[in-house]
């Protein structure tokens, strides 16, 4: 299991939680299973999100593996100029 | 050790300053700029914009310009679709007003012709037909019940129920009991902030030309910062394949995150579609500012709690951005960064994005985070003052570093502020002495910085010279850095390389150049690319010698026998393997294609003195230094240069820069007389202090320096100014008006 630390905003759509566990190997499968498990979340994965595992901001990067004491942030897209 | 992960070495070009490859044609005026393209039987095109803030667009009538002589297309917005996604509806909506105007500036109808003159003599002959609506066009008007509505039903499912219409976002980011953080304050300071919208001001507007042919192929000349991104958002709205349409990025002059965004670029070629010639359509200055940019307008409220020996309790921040007159998201980022050079028990930071009557935002160098961090570095500045602390040492006492949980969710790996602010803090600029009506101020900055996609391909040429395609247009003195990295990573004289930059046909995606990530990203592929070109060059070598592959190895720009075993030859250099490379297999290329990841956070802190005119309110910056960390400075000039303009780009928003509007909701200062950004008579020279902290996500330790810089500004400034006079500034920009009214208060 994956704790996955989500911003204020978002807990709402997870039952109030600020931290969800979930089965996930890989950022997709995070992804996908946040998305299923709370469908409020779903809009918010659909516009962007970037993953911060272990301190390092990913924007896109499905195949990312994820370890079981891995730090896993949940952050808006990313966008910069 | 991954070999994209960072490897200590002794650099031997990378750090070095050669001439830039584009200096001779850009200061010889051969520079092919966005619009300097032209081609036979060419058009010329024109757009005729709103003359209100909010209209319902009853009629336009096109006929009479149809009928004028030299007139050979008209588009409005019924040439185009409606895209399904919001997004694409959205560009396509700023670029052509569909219904109804958002905004003074925005687009309604354009017209091609043979002459500019008869272009702009037909649009006086289009009759558009206006019913005007209730405008709004400041950021807390819009947010409050009753204020008109910009666009109804678009906020996303994140914003609480009963707000205005025009909130279109809600963000929040933090952890720890506020509560009892405030409890533990000595004092608890609470100020309301607010800062204008400004332009990116640079100094080439926008231009492009269009060529559409009859069998649908397209192609597209134009001054951007991202030609991929540019064919995808107008191969979409034209209803093209991304083959078809081919984009070449011209040289730039400026950008800074406003040529991210398209907003002509469609007219241009559904003219040119409409009239079977190529069409070419360049703004003017006064369209520039009407309708492309700018940045956010904000109202912020900060407060933060502190103990009487300098230690943060506890910080909270509501920020309110408006990005003109779509939704968008832009308070994410600022929300997030606000509190990021702090490490905090107790944070909380909530944001709200609100449409106004205003053209719609775009990037401008870290966008969001200035004026967060002008917020909250002004609080902590004037708790400072109350205590009587040493701003440097409260900021060091309370800094992030390696293992600070950010106020933003993620725990930070190796930074570089506390580095950073210990060199401001040993600078000789921290202690010289101030004179009357003089002011010191200080600031952190802070911005995430980002790889993406990206494509380079590394050609090996017969003659030992080597080519470099990337994708990325040169905004500031990157085919410089990417020719260098190659260099360092070939053992070949940097003169030897040429870098240059491919249009969408000739390479695969390349992101935008934005997010500080070309340097880093581009880099970082150039030096994969480059060690494919080796290992297809040893490889070379070992079958001429007759031994394994693996037996040779890469020194000093020649192949060699890795060690006594693998037998005695004397090495084969880049030349000499390139000289026979006909013989031996073949070209030899080297490419590598990465969406790339661990870009690294930067952080940076200004100083600076000001000196502020009692009588005129005028300010002027008698001292400015920045410090940053660059991970490594590649070309340290071109560091230097990001970290000075970034800093007079702040200073301009901290003193000069808005966009001011009328009651009738038009905007008043359309053009450089009356946006006052700062020139070089205006400024001191801008000292910069380098900090190489490498960074382990990239081989040679690169960060990305492009927009930190403009992060500091804000504040520092604000800080002095405050200082200086006494008042604590909580309104951007200072202007000689606003400083003066602030001291008649005082008295």
């Amino acid at each position: 299991m994956v704790k996955v630390l989500l911003w204020g905003t978002l807990r709402s759509a997870a039952d109030g939680q600020a931290e969800v566990e979930v089965e996930a190997g890989t950022f997709k499968e995070l992804l996908d299973e946040l998305a299923s498990r709370y469908p409020g979340l779903e809009p918010q994965i659909r516009r962007g999100v970037s993953l911060a595992l272990d301190g390092k901001i990913y924007r896109e990067a499905w195949f990312t593996e994820i370890g079981p004491d891995s730090e896993v942030v949940l952050m808006p897209y990313m966008t910069g100029g | 050790m991954a070999l994209d992960a960072y490897q200590k070495r002794e650099f031997k070009q990378v750090g070095t300053r050669p001439n830039r490859p584009d200096g001779v044609d850009k200061v010889t005026g051969r520079a092919m700029y966005g619009a300097d393209a032209t081609a036979p039987g060419m058009l010329h095109a024109k757009i005729l914009r709103s003359p209100h803030a909010h209209a319902r667009i009853v009629s336009i009538d096109t006929s009479a310009a149809e009928a004028l002589a030299g007139v050979k297309a008209i588009v409005t917005a019924a040439d185009f679709g409606v895209p399904e996604d919001d997004f694409l509806r959205d560009v396509q909506d700023h670029c052509m007003a569909r219904g109804k105007v958002l905004y003074d500036g925005h687009a309604v109808a354009a017209v091609a012709a043979t002459t500019i003159a008869a272009a702009k003599a037909a649009l006086k002959l289009i009759k558009v037909e206006y019913e005007t609506l209730p405008h709004v066009t400041d950021v807390d008007a819009a947010m409050k019940p009753g204020a008109p509505v910009v666009q109804a039903g678009r906020a996303y499912e994140n914003v609480p129920a009963g707000m205005s219409e025009n909130v279109t976002h809600h963000c929040e980011f933090g952890h720890g009991d506020l509560d009892a953080g405030f409890a533990k304050a000595d004092r608890v300071v609470e100020r309301h902030f607010k800062t204008a919208a400004t332009h990116q001001g640079y100094i080439e507007p926008n231009a492009c030309l269009a060529s559409v042919t009859s069998d649908g192929k397209a192609e597209l000349w134009v001054c951007t910062q991202g030609q991929y991104f540019y064919r995808t958002l107008c191969a979409a709205l034209l209803g093209m394949e991304a083959s078809q349409l081919r984009v070449t990025a011209s040289e730039i002059g400026g950008g800074f995150g406003g040529k991210t965004m398209i907003y002509m670029e469609p007219v241009a070629l559904a003219l040119s579609k409409k009239a079977g010639r190529p069409v070419k359509l360049v703004l003017t200055r006064d369209e520039v500012f009407r309708a492309t940019g700018p940045t956010v307008s904000s109202s912020m409220d900060v407060k933060i709690g502190m103990t009487k020996d300098g230690r943060i309790t506890a910080a909270q921040a509501r920020l309110c951005y408006s990005g003109g007159a779509f939704p968008n998201t832009t308070v994410d980022m600022g929300a997030q960064a606000a509190f990021a050079a702090y490490d905090l028990d107790a944070v909380q930071t909530l944001g709200w994005n609100v449409m106004t009557n205003r053209p719609k935002e775009s990037a401008y160098r870290a966008p969001g985070a200035p004026l967060s961090i002008y917020a909250v570095e002004s609080v902590v500045d004037e708790l400072c003052q109350h205590f009587g602390l040493d701003p440097l040492a409260v900021r060091l006492l309370n800094a992030a570093d390696k293992g600070t949980k950010s106020s933003y969710g993620p725990t930070f790996d190796q930074i570089g502020l506390k580095a950073t602010l210990e060199a401001a803090q040993a600078h000789p600029h921290y202690t010289a002495p101030l004179g009357p009506n003089q002011g010191r101020g200080l600031s952190c900055g802070f911005w995430f910085n980002f790889g993406g996609n990206t494509c380079v391909s590394l050609n090996v040429n017969t003659d030992g010279t080597v080519g470099v395609t990337e994708g990325n247009p040169d905004i500031g003195g990157s085919r410089a850095s990417i020719s260098l990295m190659a260099a360092e990573e070939l053992g070949i004289p940097y003169e030897k390389i040429r870098t240059i930059v491919a249009d969408t046909s000739s390479l695969g995606y390349n992101d935008v150049t934005d997010g500080s990530r070309v340097t880093f990203a581009v880099g970082l592929a150039t030096i994969k690319a480059a060690r494919d070109a080796i290992r297809k060059m040893c490889s070379r070598a070992a079958k001429i010698w007759g031994i394994d592959e693996e037996a040779v190895e890469w020194v000093d720009g020649a192949a060699v026998p890795a060690g006594p075993n693998a037998g005695k030859f004397p090495p084969m250099t880049l030349a000499e393997i390139a000289a026979v490379s006909a013989e031996t297999g073949g070209p030899i290329a080297g490419h590598y294609e990465v969406n790339a990841d661990g870009a690294g956070v930067s952080f940076g802190v200004h100083l600076c003195d000001i000196e502020v005119d009692p009588e005129t309110g005028a300010t002027k910056v008698l001292r400015y230094t920045v410090f940053q960390d660059a991970g490594k400075a590649v070309h340290p000039s071109y560091v230097e240069g990001q970290m000075q303009g970034g800093a007079v780009q702040g200073i301009g928003w901290a003193l000069n820069e808005e966009y001011i509007y009328g009651t009738d909701g038009r905007l008043q200062n359309a053009g450089f007389l009356d946006y006052r950004i700062p020139v070089a008579s205006d400024l001191p020279m801008i000292d910069t202090v380098i900090l190489e902290i490498p960074n382990p996500g990239h081989p040679y330790g690169v960060r990305g320096v492009g927009e930190t810089g403009i992060v500091p500004p804000l504040a520092a400034i604000a800080n002095a100014v405050s200082r200086a006079v006494g008042v604590r500034m909580t309104e951007l920009p200072m202007s000689p008006p606003k400083l003066l009214k602030a001291l008649e208060a005082k008295g």
